[in-house]
């Protein structure tokens, strides 16, 4: 297994009025190249558990796992070592005052030894332009631009592109494409497919689009009040409609999927 | 006037290692660290004492910015590890540092008069261009190494930085210490220069640096690291000839340097803010309008 979570609890203000179970036990399994799309309402802890397996938050109890190394009791900084993710602020996720350039330096250091060798030299710069050319929005004629210069889309295809091209052993995606206009949204959607599908990245993907959570991935888990709710294998995912994808959702929790972003497809 | 010029520029070079220091908490960090204000004392404090007790004036130098590199540390530790606010982990070890400057120089004002110091065969002028430029050509290579990135990144963007494995607790900790170091490098050197060190010398020192800070980047920019740091040393000497003309208009007293710094200081962080509300504001305007005749 790349990525094991048994039995993972998360509370927020634990013994106090606004207790709130954020996760409940959950049990969740990935194969290496699995690419699993994560939906649920509103406060149904998806992001929680995105942060649990990042570093973030610590786990009450259970534990998580990266191939088979208990990982639940390190810090982030520690864990990013074989973590890449990428959030839904395209601001999140890069250093606006520091160059092109020197962001992709930085993601490249990934999980080593930061020491006094220049982060940009000659080789390095051309690995990294001929990776923004792969991108295809012209970023590699703009290396020394500052990241803060760039418009949202191109900072989250660059955000993207940090996450991934060192080659993770998990990807976590946070409803990355929800901040965008529909336009770079789809953009940033075909970006990430191409990425995982080359890179063959262990993927886990938060989306509140219905059509996207079904169209991509090999596998899909909805959540509800901190549980899953629903695991869909490839099989059945394929012939899924987004209105019998939201029956089920009714059907099994007994409300109505409640996101006020949701996007139908 | 022009008589005061190179008194000017010899301290302002000599204040500018202590304005670098200031550059690298406020600017890179987003730290204003207090700090400064005791470890420009400690600085040339432990020079003063090394250099009487007859060791070599760089020796004693480079151990003042040893001196400094730890209260920097205490600092770091402070807001990091204690996770105590950033101004008030700076405001308690300046007080602290008080006491512990009192202890090293043994009383408040030590002397250095007949004593053997980096300038007593050579003018500062001389000297202190080559060792600003080595400084600064230090610091910009260091800004620029991996470790050098992520201590920018920490100031930049914590969240970003950590989701790619910096440590910024770590980060934070070594740019305050080397931020003091630097403090205190300069406070050693203003100590040989003047021929002694004061307990009290350093009192306002954070404001002194972030007025250079400021009126640097002002005139000379800031795009670049490497452009920055020279606007900061550039900043320093600027600093000190609008202190001596301020000095010759006879209405002014010594004691009124402090203020007129502080008054720099506001009106150089005032000022942009209005700048950027007016300019938004008659944008907005302009384009209200053009959208209006546009729809009739």
């Amino acid at each position: 297994m790349m990525l094991t979570i048994s039995n993972v609890t998360k509370l927020f203000n634990p013994g106090t009025p606004d207790e709130k179970v954020a996760l409940f036990n959950i049990n969740l399994r990935l194969k290496p190249g699995d690419f699993v799309t994560v939906i649920g309402s509103n406060g149904a802890g998806k992001s929680t558990l995105m942060n649990v397996i990042s570093g973030v938050l610590q786990p009450d109890t259970g534990e998580v796992f990266i191939e088979g190394r208990p990982i639940h009791h390190l810090p982030e900084y520690k864990r990013s070592k074989w973590i890449g993710r990428v959030f839904q602020d395209p601001m999140a996720g890069t250093a606006p005052n520091m160059t092109i350039e020197e962001n992709l330096a930085m993601a490249l250091a990934r999980g080593k030894r930061r020491g006094l060798r220049f982060g940009v030299n000659r080789s390095k710069r051309a690995m990294f332009r001929e990776q923004l050319e792969r991108l295809g929005i012209g970023l590699e004629d703009r290396l020394k631009a500052k990241v803060g210069l760039l418009s949202g889309g191109e900072r989250q295809a660059l955000s993207l592109l940090m996450a991934t091209f060192t080659q993770p052993k998990i990807l976590l995606l946070d409803e990355h494409t929800a901040a965008l206009d529909p336009a770079r949204a789809e953009l940033i959607t075909r970006l990430t497919e191409e990425i995982i599908r080359d890179l063959k990245l262990t993927t886990l993907m938060v989306t509140h689009n219905m059509e996207q959570a079904i169209r991509l991935g090999n596998r899909l888990i909805m959540m509800d009040k901190g549980r899953i709710i629903l695991d869909i294998d490839e099989g059945r995912k394929k012939d899924l409609t987004v209105e019998e994808l939201l029956a089920e959702f009714e059907r099994i929790s007994g409300h109505k999927l409640a996101d006020d972003r949701v996007v139908l497809g | 006037m022009i008589n005061a010029l190179p008194g000017a520029i010899e301290l302002g070079l000599l204040y500018s290692l202590m304005a670098l220091g200031v550059y690298i908490t406020f600017r890179i960090l987003n730290f204003p660290d207090l700090t400064v204000d005791g470890s420009f004392t400690t600085g040339a404090g432990i020079a003063a004492v090394m250099i009487i007790n007859g060791y070599p004036a760089w020796i004693s130098s480079v151990a003042a910015f040893g001196g400094g590199l730890a209260a920097g540390l205490c600092t770091g530790l402070l807001h990091t590890k204690g996770k105590i606010n950033g101004l008030l982990s700076g405001i308690l070890m300046m007080i602290a540092l008080y006491s512990i400057n009192m202890r090293i120089m043994g009383k408040p004002n030590t002397s250095l008069r007949g004593t053997e110091t980096l300038f007593t065969d050579v003018s500062p002028l001389v000297v202190m261009p080559f060792l600003v430029l080595g400084v600064k050509v230090l610091l910009d290579l260091f800004l620029h190494s991996d470790l050098g990135l992520a201590l920018r990144a920490t100031g930049d963007n914590p969240l970003m930085i950590q989701s790619f494995g910096a440590n910024t607790d770590n980060t934070k900790i070594l740019g305050v210490s080397l931020s003091n170091g630097l403090v205190a490098l300069s406070g050693a050197l203003i100590a040989q220069q003047s021929g002694f060190a004061d307990i009290s010398m350093g009192i306002g020192m954070i404001v002194i640096g972030l007025a250079s800070v400021i009126i640097g980047e002002a005139i000379f920019g800031s795009r670049t690291v490497i452009q920055a740091t020279f606007a900061v040393i550039l900043g320093s000497i600027i600093y000190r000839i609008v202190v001596a003309l301020a000095l010759r208009v006879g209405w002014f007293e010594a004691s009124d340097l402090k203020v007129i710094t502080a008054v720099i200081v506001i009106i150089a962080l005032v000022v942009p803010t209005f700048q950027r509300y007016w300019r938004q504001k008659q944008a907005a305007r302009r384009r209200a309008e053009e959208l209006g005749n546009r729809i009739q």
